[in-house]
């Protein structure tokens, strides 16, 4: 992974001493509040229903363990001993005092993280696929390319107050995992005709209150031109992008409002003045020098003659975790172990000091010392050896690490909602728990097969849910809190913005709804047909029919 | 008032023109941008002057200008945003000073006034804004601290200083 050089570290340290200056002068009066605020923001300190949030930034999803063992002294020492691991693959903490997160930066910038850019109306966390590195369909690892990403963006002196925030997103696979299309700039890394490596660039892609699928504004750019076509993106939107309306500030507005072509043609015509500026421009030696901290690990070549790895499987418990929990490795005789984060009755994305410091630990034992967080808020140890499977398996478990879930109904995710977030207008924490006790038979979640249930406690939309395969919106009702919920969305190739069943629906009635979705589902499904293929074949009115009439029986 | 030229607490010693107001004889003005282009003429031939700017100015406009305006004044300002209750930083004009100085070569001064605090004061540095006019209660002898904020940058900007890809890989 990468590792700072003098230079990173000089800079995070001097990131440190500015904010700790910067706490100080807000606590003796000399920065007022919306100064302060304007600051704080762009290093992810928020001030909650309770007390300041905190989000750090986990750059792509990767961590090494001793980061995780740092994340967990935070949690024991500034928090109430856990942490929350969001979709945008970063941490937050929901519980540090104002007066200690200098401190908490200053043990951060030890194990060389930070919080920098994590909000704020700037360049926020670069993601890419959690099987970055080991993924089969992979024509070159995304992660080099999401560094040299990082370190453009942070601190850029043009553009740290855009009109609004902004997610870039990175996928080298044909099966993308990044949700590229629900970024602001999706970059699809390719290669062209002549087997040259280079980017398709995708614009305007988002969630929240106004859903948008990212649009395609160049085919092929050449490989070493990718911060000056950023550069030129973004000084089109920083000079263009609309400021008189919060909802109307991203970047898909103004792609909207200008028109694809339009947009295009003003990304094109500045980018065409700056593309052969020396200092934007990539060099060969650039890439080289990030590809080295991305190498293969040392893979034992014998890995795949291993024995007791099929005798392990005879055991079905351990036989149903490595099916739904583990994924093919491009290495034979390795697979990637995800580690369930939505334990049945939990919060999904939570973890705590314990089970962060085991982590680490085990990772060091059976992953080469390296944790990946995914955008579906949970954890992944991304290469284990077959033969150590067992043995991981049998240490997740008393950790409550080990559902067998991923990808089913009750690996859902969602936002921190009412319960922690001033924003929001309804919890989708309670609906969330609430869901994995109803749905906790495994044998016949595996049969209803992949339903991706996203919520959102408010049209901000953090928990992704206008691509859910059932999305969850909490809307405020004057003062109670009801749902909206949409159906047939996706995040994936195929992406979708999901489609509104109709009148929203209260509280006490939202997981009976989500189940009649389920049932429907059940009744028109052909073979073993995913959920949302069966949606799409069938369209909207007979869940709509359903909802809707389990609704008139109950009110 | 005090002002903030070249990382120095000087004096300031620009007078800003109404648009009735009579043209000095001498000194350092600054007038609006309709004014400009009223009496462009008048006003090269007497020099020293300057015009203040929108945000939302493409600048490339002024290009043939250029020459003859001795300071651009850029305007930054927390606006508030529709629905009630947002705020937020307006940062058009770090394009705008980048733009003049690396697109257009202006080597004259440009001056940011508006809600100007200490800590948006280096990127505007090195955005290639010379002159800062700080806000009331702005303490200029203090606001120098923020020109040492950071050694170091990852990206080159209108401060032409060599970015880390470059120094790590010289």
């Amino acid at each position: 992974m990468y590792r700072y050089d003098n230079y990173d570290k000089q800079l995070i340290n001097e990131r440190v001493a500015q904010f700790r200056d910067q706490t100080r002068r807000y606590l003796a009066g000399e920065l007022t509040p919306d100064e302060f605020r304007s600051l704080r923001l762009r290093n992810g300190l928020y001030v909650q229903r309770f007390a300041p949030m905190l989000r750090i930034s986990i750059p792509y999803g990767l961590l090494s363990s001793k980061q995780v063992r740092m994340l967990a002294h935070i949690a024991r020492k500034y928090d109430k001993g856990y942490g929350h691991f969001t979709t945008r693959q970063n941490i937050q903490y929901n519980w540090p005092k104002l007066e200690t997160v200098p401190d908490i930066l200053a043990d951060l910038a030890s194990v060389e993280m930070h919080a920098i850019q994590t909000s704020g109306n700037c360049v926020r966390n670069i993601t890419t696929d959690h099987l970055a590195g080991v993924a089969k369909d992979e024509l070159v690892d995304p992660r080099p390319y999401c560094e040299i990403t990082r370190q453009w963006a942070s601190f850029h002196p043009e553009f740290n107050f855009l009109p609004r925030k902004f997610k870039i997103a990175f996928s080298a696979t044909q099966h993308e995992r990044a949700a590229l299309l629900t970024h602001d700039v999706g970059v699809r890394i390719v290669k062209s005709a002549a087997g040259e490596t280079g980017y398709t660039m995708y614009v305007g892609g988002g969630l929240g209150r106004t859903p948008i699928i990212g649009q395609k504004i160049r085919d092929f750019l050449p490989e070493l031109d990718l911060l000056s076509y950023l550069e030129a993106i973004l000084r089109v939107y920083n000079r263009l992008g609309r400021r008189d309306n919060i909802h109307k500030a991203r970047i898909k507005i103004l792609v909207k409002e200008q028109g694809v072509p339009k947009f295009t043609e003003l990304v094109e015509a500045e980018w065409a003045l700056i593309k052969d500026d020396p200092n934007l421009k990539l060099r060969r030696e650039d890439l080289v020098h990030f590809q080295k901290f991305f190498q293969p690990h040392a893979y034992d070549k014998n890995a795949s003659a291993d024995k007791a790895h099929a005798q392990h499987l005879a055991d079905k418990s351990f036989a149903t975790w490595v099916q739904r929990n583990t994924w093919e490795h491009r290495v034979p005789g390795y697979r990637a172990a995800f580690v369930s984060l939505k334990p049945r009755g939990g919060v999904p994305g939570d973890c705590t000091a314990e089970q962060m410091d085991a982590l680490a630990d085990l990772a060091d034992k059976y992953s080469f010392g390296e944790i990946r967080t995914t955008h579906d808020q949970n954890l992944l140890l991304g290469d284990v050896k077959q033969a150590d499977l067992h043995a991981l398996w049998q240490a997740l478990k008393p950790l409550e690490l080990a559902t067998p879930n991923i990808g089913t109904l009750t690996d859902l995710i969602c936002c921190p909602g009412l319960d922690f977030c001033s924003l929001a207008n309804a919890g989708s924490i309670g609906i969330a728990q609430e869901l994995s006790e109803r749905y906790d038979n495994l044998d016949y979640l595996y049969d209803l097969g992949e339903i991706k249930i996203k919520m959102s406690g408010c049209m901000n939309g953090c928990g992704h849910h206008s691509v859910g395969h059932i999305g969850v919106l909490g809307v405020d009702k004057e003062g109670e809190e009801w749902y909206q919920i949409t159906l047939g969305g996706s995040a994936s190739n195929d992406a979708k913005i999901g489609d509104r069943i109709g009148p929203s629906i209260e509280r006490a009635k939202v997981v009976d709804a989500i189940a009649a979705l389920i049932e429907t589902f059940v009744e028109q499904r052909q073979e073993d047909e995913r959920f949302i293929d069966t949606y799409r074949r069938v369209g909207i009115e007979p869940y709509k029919a359903r909802v809707y009439a389990e609704e008139a029986v109950t009110a | 008032m005090k002002l903030i030229r070249d990382q120095k607490v000087v004096e300031d010693d620009t007078v800003k023109l109404d648009d009735t107001a009579a043209l000095p004889a001498s000194g350092r003005i600054i007038v609006s941008l309709a004014r400009w282009h009223a009496e462009k003429d008048a006003l090269k031939k007497r020099g020293q002057v300057g015009t203040q700017i929108p945000p939302t100015l493409e600048v490339g406009e002024l290009k043939d200008d250029l020459p003859c305006l001795a300071c651009i004044e850029l305007t930054f300002a927390f606006i508030k945003p529709k629905p009630e209750g947002g705020i937020t930083f307006d940062g058009r004009a770090y394009s705008q000073a980048r733009l003049l100085r690396e697109r257009y070569g202006y080597k004259g001064d440009i001056r940011a006034v508006g809600d100007i605090f200490r800590d948006t004061i280096f990127a505007m540095h090195r955005c290639g804004i010379n002159v800062i006019e700080p806000k009331a209660g702005l303490d200029a002898q203090d606001a120098l601290n923020a020109f040492k904020d950071f050694s170091l940058a990852y990206q080159t900007a209108a401060d032409r200083q060599p970015s880390i890809f470059r120094r790590r890989l010289a």
